[in-house]
């Protein structure tokens, strides 16, 4: 009896449809996101995240309906975030329905705003998503997308952003995402290893043995995905099949 | 049996309220002593910071109608927050005096362990329970909190582990409440909720 990993799948809304991008280029619309949401806790899903990929100011209604239509399905929780600039925008996406609050690249330009939100809502509701990308022998903090590098460390920032009031960190390497090539363990386990907040992996999964390795060798509590869940490419609940029987634990479908 | 969510602004009183409302019950918010004092069942959720919790009750004014209302055997849930708001005190806000309905304070989990305890994790059953009738033993419940009560007694009718054991779920009489989130915990939680409002009916 222990803390069970949890399998996290991922909707990138543009408005109020889910979308995926191709190399950037170009966005494929997937699907209804209160449609995806209820098939993904109806199959087993652990949490759920929503994250807004356009987050510009003008369709922020829509989001935050999105968010509300989503909440309606699930029994499980909610992480919502992209474009959350300041503690109002924290305050409209739980006000929506959103349990926990994910910022990126607005916490880069002005830290502060995690210890903002983390007192007003708790730490166990600020997920701080970091990009990084391999240079040399670190990681770079990236921002914007994956497109602009910031100089900081990965390691350094995530020990820092936890100080601050960070209670998970969502960690993405920009080096995988879309390859479908697997997690990148080192970065995952250098992080993990590193802080004493949840990590949740993402970027690069494909196969059941991805996941596997992401729980052991790179010592992930969590891990995200979204094409291949949404492609029907890897069912959740053969999913966890296999990581239990690969001695992994998780909450049974 | 109308139920009442205590509304102190802080914490998880939607998610709770679209919970109850996906099992087709009705529930009210109340944020004023009046309306803890009329209510015939009550929920107290709560996420976050205790300070913030204990803090709400008092400058509203809810904390002995709150009392009253336990007292005299209106059906009581405590979610998260609402579970160690029973206790005399926390290590997260020292300075704060809990409702102390339940020996004992409410501490920090261990370092060495990953914190917040966030995620699915299993239940340890001390004695029968109500709260926890038709669930099975495997079933997983989600937590999300970084400090805990660990005084025994024999309102702990669950207990969970994670870095050390700790108060999952407490029953005493009319009071009842859970550190885990039911409203967040698919269909173990759902039942949770349902138990909980049969004991209200």
């Amino acid at each position: 009896m222990s803390l069970a990993r949890r399998i996290i799948p991922c909707l990138d809304v543009d408005g109020d449809r889910v979308v995926k991008g191709v190399n950037f280029v170009g966005l494929q619309d997937v699907g209804d996101p209160a449609a995806l949401a209820g098939r993904y806790n109806a199959e087993g899903a652990d949490e759920l995240v929503v994250l807004d990929i356009a987050a510009s100011r003008d369709r922020r209604p829509t989001f935050l309906e999105t968010i509300r239509r989503v909440a309606a399905e699930l029994a499980i929780p909610l992480t919502a975030g992209g474009g959350i600039r300041s503690l109002e925008d924290g305050r409209a996406v739980v006000g929506a329905g959103a349990d926990k609050i994910t910022v990126n690249t607005a916490a880069v330009e002005r830290p502060e705003l995690i210890s903002e939100l983390s007192r007003e809502f708790g730490a166990q509701a600020v997920v701080l998503a970091i990009d990084a990308k391999r240079k040399g022998d670190h990681w770079d903090v990236m921002v914007r997308g994956g497109r602009e590098s910031t100089g900081r460390d990965a390691i350094v920032w995530a020990k820092h952003v936890v100080t601050l009031g960070a209670g998970e960190i969502l960690l993405t390497s920009i080096d995988r995402d879309g390859t479908q090539t697997g997690f990148d363990i080192a970065l995952t386990e250098a992080i993990s290893s590193e802080v004493s907040v949840p990590v949740i992996a993402s970027g690069g999964a494909k196969l059941p043995e991805h996941f596997v390795e992401v729980f052991t060798a790179g010592a992930a509590d969590a891990a995200l995905a979204a094409s291949i869940f949404h492609d029907r490419v890897q069912a959740i609940r053969s999913l966890k099949e296999f990581l239990l029987a690969h001695s992994i634990e998780v909450r049974r479908p | 049996m109308k139920l009442t969510l205590l509304d102190h602004g802080a914490g998880n009183v939607a998610s709770v309220e679209r919970a109850l409302q996906r099992l087709g019950v009705e529930s009210q918010r109340a944020t004023t002593p009046e309306g803890v004092e009329h209510a015939e069942a009550i929920v107290l959720p709560g996420v976050g910071h205790y300070n913030a919790l204990i803090r709400a009750l008092d400058q509203r004014l809810l904390r002995d109608p709150l009392l009253h209302a336990i007292g005299r055997g209106v059906p009581f849930l405590g979610i998260c927050l609402g579970l160690q708001a029973l206790y005399e005190a926390s290590e997260e806000a020292p300075e704060l005096t809990g409702l102390r309905l339940l020996p004992g304070r409410v501490r920090s989990l261990p370092p060495g362990v990953k914190l917040p305890h966030m995620g699915w994790n299993q239940l340890c059953a001390k004695s029968e329970s109500r709260l926890l009738e038709g669930i099975s033993p495997d079933a997983y419940v989600y937590f999300a909190h970084s400090y805990a009560a660990t005084a025994p007694g024999v309102e702990v009718v669950a207990t969970c582990k994670h870095g050390i054991e700790f108060v999952a779920v407490v029953e005493k009489g009319n009071m009842c409440a859970v550190q885990f989130h039911p409203e967040k915990s698919g269909e173990a939680g759902s039942r949770v909720l349902q138990n909980y409002l049969r004991l209200c009916a």
